[in-house]
């Protein structure tokens, strides 16, 4: 644990992130305005005392969205990226570990996501499950999973052709301990690095779905409809984009620093 | 090959693998091993020579079914381990291990060093963790290493330690049987002495049977009771130590034997040059594996493929001129210079 | 030493790698050596002894920085450290050229061997491509590849190990190099193929009169092809002698050790005599002789000072203390 909190680099990202949840979990106490609260007799308005980061083209407060919308950005990110991840290293593992039928199988089936654009494939999942938070996350998740398969089959195949992976076979050991004892571990370090592409793709993804109109329903803010409603002002009234695209590029920082510090952390030669 | 001595007996073991051909739907055979037997007595040091792709190490495999054979039965202590059921296997396998090659990719770099040597405790669930640190501590003191390495990572010791690791994690189940697979063939020279004398006390000790793999003929000269010579994915000279090297058989065994070099520079060697080009594996010819780079093949030769036949004293070979031909290393390929 | 025969003289060349958070890699450690015109010198040491280190160093082919560097490397006098860009370029290949352990991956494996050759040849002499494609087959059918002209549009991947470190070889020997580094070229051969290659480079330098550098860790492929030998251990020679002297009488324990730890087809006994304890990590070398943990013979002075060369004639040195003492 001590050697956990001397890397730089985990710390650092660590604090990010932490500043992050614990805006989101605190968002009644950190807010004055609620985040529904139409003025449109003050809409962009600049950062002034009343409004600190200025307000958006509803005149809602801009600083008072951003705390909520963490809420809504930072669960669906996490969330949808856990699907992926689990979902597709696992399938990604087994399939480079055991190859064979079941790679065959899996192979296709991450052929025919990939085969649909991202986009396109969070908003058939989307208008099929309908619109709920839960959902949101499935259709955001569901086509991160190709990229976390492939980089986890990759990753297996060379790490199934060593000889330590053999050598446990050759004790003894059963598939599924050699799997997740051996091969696990040493395919975890790709993983993580896929993993902050992952984060910060499905804030993203939940931007892109909020402006079609398959997100979280209005009014309820997340930092990608921010950003959306704020674009077509982008150049008159800055503030609205810039201030929630920041808190986005921070969360992203956050989460690649943290993965290269565990990712380094749990490389036993450093 | 009528022995009750036996530990380890191989019958007709075979195996072809299919490769997929880069033209066509078709996919080739490749016999790697092809009805190799020969059995293993207990106590004995069993050497393995042969060239690489000459499938020494897919005949160890098939042999411990870690891959599965073709066709083929292999008996240990009486039991054919190809009609065991998994479970039986896994028991079985508690008595035989492998000691790799390379000693830098047979341990998982995210392991302790105590996690590795105890991988086979945990696996077949040897005492609680007490007890498998105690008898990890043990396997250190056995194997020569120093007992507070214990929590480090293997990225820390050198070679020679880590095959010692890897001698002492084969050993941690008291196995009856080791495969020895290059065991020494990536370690420095002045290791590799030291594990190769590891190894035989470590056999005195505990009263081991090895099968040692090796392309290196002067160490499996050295460490072996018996040598089998491969060639091609066959068994094509097989004989006791001292017999094999004053007697050879087999024109193979005797271009392998000529070429090795001696560290001496006052001695140059008339080494039996092998002609014509390594078959392919893929396109198996009639009659002998080995006809169409053998100086002394005739007709016969490229007809009929030789059977493994016994010379008295435990001396096989397979080659129709066997015994008509003068194959001595003393007088044919160590000239003096000048 | 006469300076009439000597064509490459390293004097002094010491490596360091320095390593971030902890002291350098020390690699070689002050490395005295000459090649003479003609001569095959044998280089025989275990991993990290800094053989390999040398020679690249030689080519210039370690990255300086990071490395660091001293000494002079002198290759008919000229400073190959002080070489500029383009006159190294001009160096590898046409006056030193090096052939490598794994043949595989040192060939392009998407490019036919023959095109391989014929654009080293071409880097180096102004050839059309007729006359450089003749020149290079010349050069396959030298190195004895049987069927030269059809294995002259292979790929790697079709040649067998043997073949295609006999077309490194050609591909070295085809600017006529006056100097051939081969490091550990048979150590990823079968012995069948192995007795092939030493053969065949024992030939061709004779032939073609040209200095080799037989980099190895195997004392039996050093008394096949080396008429001098010297021995590193820790980033120093710690021996030098004639080939058949070392063999016959080696002075210092490292040595005699190396020599009566190898089995060979004569060794009748059960047990082989060994060096104890481990190769030291170049990033902490002991004090005094790097060798002492090791040494069955250490003394007081072994622990304390690095011991000087002490010489038994011409070109024969040991670097011990107790050189001529004991064995």
């Amino acid at each position: 644990m001590r050697t956990l909190l001397s890397n730089k680099f985990i710390m650092l990202g660590g604090a990010m992130i932490l500043a992050m949840l614990l805006i989101a979990l605190f968002a009644p106490l950190l807010t004055v305005y609620p985040y529904d609260g139409l003025d449109l007799a003050n809409k962009n308005q600049a950062p002034s005392l009343e409004h600190m980061m200025g307000t958006d083209p509803y005149g809602r407060d801009v600083w008072c969205r951003v705390v909520y919308g963490s809420r809504v950005s930072l669960m669906v990110s996490f969330a949808a990226v856990g699907v992926a991840v689990v979902c597709g290293s696992v399938l990604g593992i087994v399939s480079g570990y055991l190859k064979g039928g079941f790679d065959l199988a899996a192979g296709r089936l991450i052929d025919i996501m990939m085969a649909f654009p991202s986009l396109l494939l969070s908003m058939i999942i989307g208008v099929a499950l309908g619109p709920s938070t839960r959902n949101m996350c499935l259709s955001i998740g569901i086509p991160l999973i190709p990229i976390f398969y492939r980089v986890a089959r990759g990753a297996a195949l060379s790490v199934g052709e060593r000889t330590f992976v053999i050598a446990s076979e050759s004790m003894g050991s059963g598939r599924f301990r050699t799997m997740f004892r051996h091969v696990l571990p040493n395919v975890l370090p790709q993983i993580f690095v896929v993993l902050s592409m992952g984060m910060g793709g499905s804030i993203l993804a939940e931007a892109s779905l909020g402006f079609l109109g398959l997100g979280i329903p209005q009014p309820t803010p997340s930092w990608g409809l921010i950003v959306n409603e704020g674009k077509p002002y982008m150049f008159t009234a800055p503030w609205t984009t810039g201030f929630s695209g920041a808190f986005i590029a921070l969360t992203i920082w956050g989460f690649n620093l943290l993965g290269d510090g565990l990712r380094d952390h749990l490389d036993p030669r450093v | 090959m009528a022995d009750n001595d036996y530990l380890i007996r191989l019958e007709g073991l075979t195996k072809t693998f299919s490769i997929n051909s880069s033209r066509g739907f078709r996919s080739a055979r490749l016999t790697a091993v092809n009805d190799v037997s020969f059995d293993i007595r207990r106590g004995e040091v069993f050497g393995l020579v042969g060239e690489s792709g000459c499938g020494k190490s897919t005949l160890y495999k098939a042999a411990l079914r870690l891959i599965e054979a073709s066709s083929g039965s292999v008996y240990y202590q009486g039991r054919n381990l190809y009609e065991m059921s998994f479970r039986e296997l896994m028991k079985v396998r508690r008595e035989m291990q492998v000691v790799f090659q390379d000693p830098y990719d047979s341990l998982n770099p995210r392991m302790t060093l105590e996690e590795l040597a105890a991988e086979p405790l945990r696996i077949h669930k040897y005492g609680g963790r007490a007890r498998r640190l105690a008898r990890t501590e043990e396997l250190f003191a056995a194997v020569g290493l120093p007992v507070q390495l214990i929590k480090g990572y293997p990225h820390q010791l050198s070679g020679g330690q880590r095959q010692r690791l890897c001698i002492a994690r084969a050993l941690s189940l008291s196995p009856e049987f080791i495969v020895c697979d290059e065991a020494v063939s990536a370690l420095d020279v002045s290791i590799q002495a030291q594990i190769l004398n590891l190894l035989l006390d470590l056999k005195e000790q505990m009263g081991l049977t090895y099968l040692f793999i090796s392309h290196n003929l002067s160490v499996v000269r050295f460490v072996s009771d018996r040598i089998g010579v491969m060639y091609f994915g066959r068994l094509v000279e097989l004989a006791g130590k001292d017999e094999l090297f004053d007697h050879i058989l087999h024109p193979y065994t005797y271009a392998l034997l000529s070429a090795v070099p001696e560290p001496d520079p006052g001695w140059i060697r008339k080494y039996a040059v092998l002609q014509g080009s390594v078959p392919s594996m893929l396109r198996p010819q009639a009659g002998c594996v080995f006809h169409s780079r053998c100086p002394h093949g005739d007709r016969l030769c490229t007809q009929t493929p030789p059977e493994l036949r016994d010379f008295g004293g435990g001396h096989y070979a397979a080659c129709h001129k066997a015994g008509e031909l003068n194959l001595s290393l003393d007088t044919g390929c160590l000239a003096e210079k000048g | 030493m006469s300076d009439g025969g000597v064509l490459l003289d390293i004097r002094g060349l010491r490596v360091r790698f320095p390593m971030r958070g902890r002291g350098p890699v020390c690699a070689v450690n002050g490395v005295d050596l000459t090649l003479r015109k003609g001569e095959s010198l044998g280089i025989v040491g275990e991993s990290g002894c800094g053989k390999s280190v040398t020679f690249s160093s030689v080519m210039r082919l370690v990255q300086s920085p990071p490395a660091v560097l001293e000494g002079e490397i002198l290759l008919d006098g000229r400073d190959v450290m002080r070489m500029s860009g383009a006159e190294l370029r001009r160096m590898r290949g046409k006056e030193i050229a090096m052939i490598f352990q794994e043949p595989m991956t040192s060939l392009n494996p998407v490019m036919r061997v023959g095109k391989q050759i014929i654009e080293t040849l071409r880097l180096h002499e102004s050839l059309s491509e007729k006359q450089a494609e003749e020149k290079a087959l010349e050069y396959f059918q030298m190195v004895e590849i049987p069927d030269a002209r059809s294995r002259f549009w292979c790929y790697p991947h079709q040649l067998s190990g043997g073949l295609r470190q006999r077309v490194m070889i050609a591909m070295a020997l085809i600017c006529n190099p006056r100097v051939l580094l081969a490091d550990e070229p048979t150590t990823a051969l079968d012995v069948t193929i192995q007795a092939q290659i030493l053969e065949l480079l024992g030939r061709l330098r004779r032939k073609n009169d040209m200095s080799v550098v037989l980099i190895t860790h195997d004392l039996c492929v050093i008394a096949q092809l080396a008429e001098r030998v010297a021995v590193f251990y820790a980033g120093r020679v710690v021996e030098e002698a004639s080939a058949g002297e070392l063999f016959a009488n080696p002075m210092h324990p490292y040595t005699m050790g190396l020599l009566r730890c190898v089995p060979t087809m004569r060794t009748v006994s059960r047990r082989l005599d060994m060096i104890e304890g481990n190769i030291p990590d170049p990033a902490c070398l002991p004090a005094g002789c790097a060798f002492h943990p090791r040494c069955p013979f250490a003394a007081d002075v072994c622990r304390e000072q690095a011991p000087e060369k002490r010489f038994f004639g011409e070109r024969r040195f040991a670097a011990c203390h107790r050189a001529g003492e004991v064995g």
